[in-house]
């Protein structure tokens, strides 16, 4: 317990001490974020046939929700786990091995999506198949039955 | 340690997270979440707005975070009065949260999604696979499975801060610690959130 003690303790500088006010803010911003994201997801669900490109708004949309959330998560690690009041060297060693996700992300979708091309393109009867209409299920509570796959 | 811990735990939900856009990019249709999550527990049928329980959800979620970060802040000033009201209240918070993914997974069962099988079609009429419910309950049962975990720490620290443990060392630093796998358990769930329910 010792050596938990000094290095945590030599990480934090207690002078600043947990600022209340602050914390309240992050979580209205928090709240903020997450309502107008719903507001924007509702709006879009509501509306959605009235739009002549639906692909580009769904598209635009999408956008502005991973930017949304990457803020939330900004402010979720900086104030409520502390991590902007930190030494900067824990600060890099956390944010550092973080930008491997920007290539993990990347280079997966991708590939996702030209796997998705290439099968299109070469498997038509998958592409068929993938664009056949199946009659709408009801569900609802009595409506409940095993969708059968495979 | 706890910053390095929660590195790894990262890259496992984000692989997690990764393989699931992978497939569904690699999918030529996928189900709408606007039509799977829109019920609500004690609403009849179908609720005006979709995800309105997911929301609630999330305000719980980010709601204990808060009740945390006061737990470690009045345990910098060595309240212990404090730190067992905030801790109490934020494993409230996590007990609540289990009840509403506990609900939820009940209902999706009973409309007869589990992994492997899938009633809801895609979005766009085709037959769907199963590959949207796998997802699904995978990553919210490995999240759910997070936050019982921090639930079961958070106890754990009620109950030695009841001892007064905390107050014989003289510092709080272990609520700390156990503050940051809550906000980190907080942080995916912002990840999931946006993955399954908004995309």
């Amino acid at each position: 317990m010792d050596n938990v003690h000094s290095t945590t303790a030599a990480g934090h500088g207690d002078e600043h001490s947990f600022d209340t006010k602050l914390i309240w803010k992050t979580f209205r911003v928090l709240l903020y974020i997450t309502v107008f994201e719903l507001i924007l997801a509702i709006a879009y669900y509501k509306f959605e046939t009235s739009f002549t490109n639906r692909e580009l708004v769904k598209h635009l949309l999408n956008g502005v929700f991973i930017v949304l959330t990457l803020a939330k998560a900004f402010f979720i690690i900086a104030e409520f786990m502390h991590l902007r009041h930190e030494l900067r060297n824990l600060i890099m060693t956390i944010a550092v091995p973080a930008m491997l996700f920007l290539w993990f992300i990347g280079a997966f979708l991708w590939d996702g999506d030209s796997y998705k091309n290439l099968r299109n393109r070469y498997d038509r009867n998958h592409l068929e198949q993938s664009q056949q209409k199946v009659e709408k299920k009801e569900h609802g509570h009595e409506a409940a039955k095993p969708g059968v796959m495979e | 340690m706890m910053w390095y811990f929660l590195m790894s735990d990262a890259f496992t939900f984000g692989a997690f997270l990764i393989s699931y856009g992978t497939i569904r990019f690699s999918s030529n249709g996928w189900p709408d979440p606007n039509e799977v999550f829109r019920t609500f527990p004690g609403v009849q049928g179908e609720m005006p707005i979709p995800l309105a329980f997911v929301s609630l959800m999330t305000f719980i979620l980010i709601m204990s975070s808060v009740t945390m970060v006061l737990a470690v802040g009045a345990g910098h000033v060595n309240n212990k009065k404090k730190v067992m009201l905030y801790m109490f209240f934020t494993i409230l918070g996590g007990i609540a949260f289990l009840g509403c993914q506990a609900w939820e997974w009940t209902h999706l069962h009973g409309e007869g999604a589990w992994w492997g099988r899938n009633p809801f079609p895609n979005a766009d009429g085709s037959e769907s696979s199963t590959n949207f419910t796998n997802f699904f309950f995978t990553i919210t049962g490995f999240h759910g499975f997070h936050v019982l975990s921090g639930v079961v720490i958070n106890i754990i620290m009620l109950i030695m801060t009841w001892k007064g443990v905390f107050e014989r060392r003289g510092h709080y630093l272990m609520i700390e610690k156990a503050g940051l796998y809550w906000h980190f358990v907080d942080l995916v769930w912002v990840f999931v959130f946006t993955c399954f329910y908004l995309f």
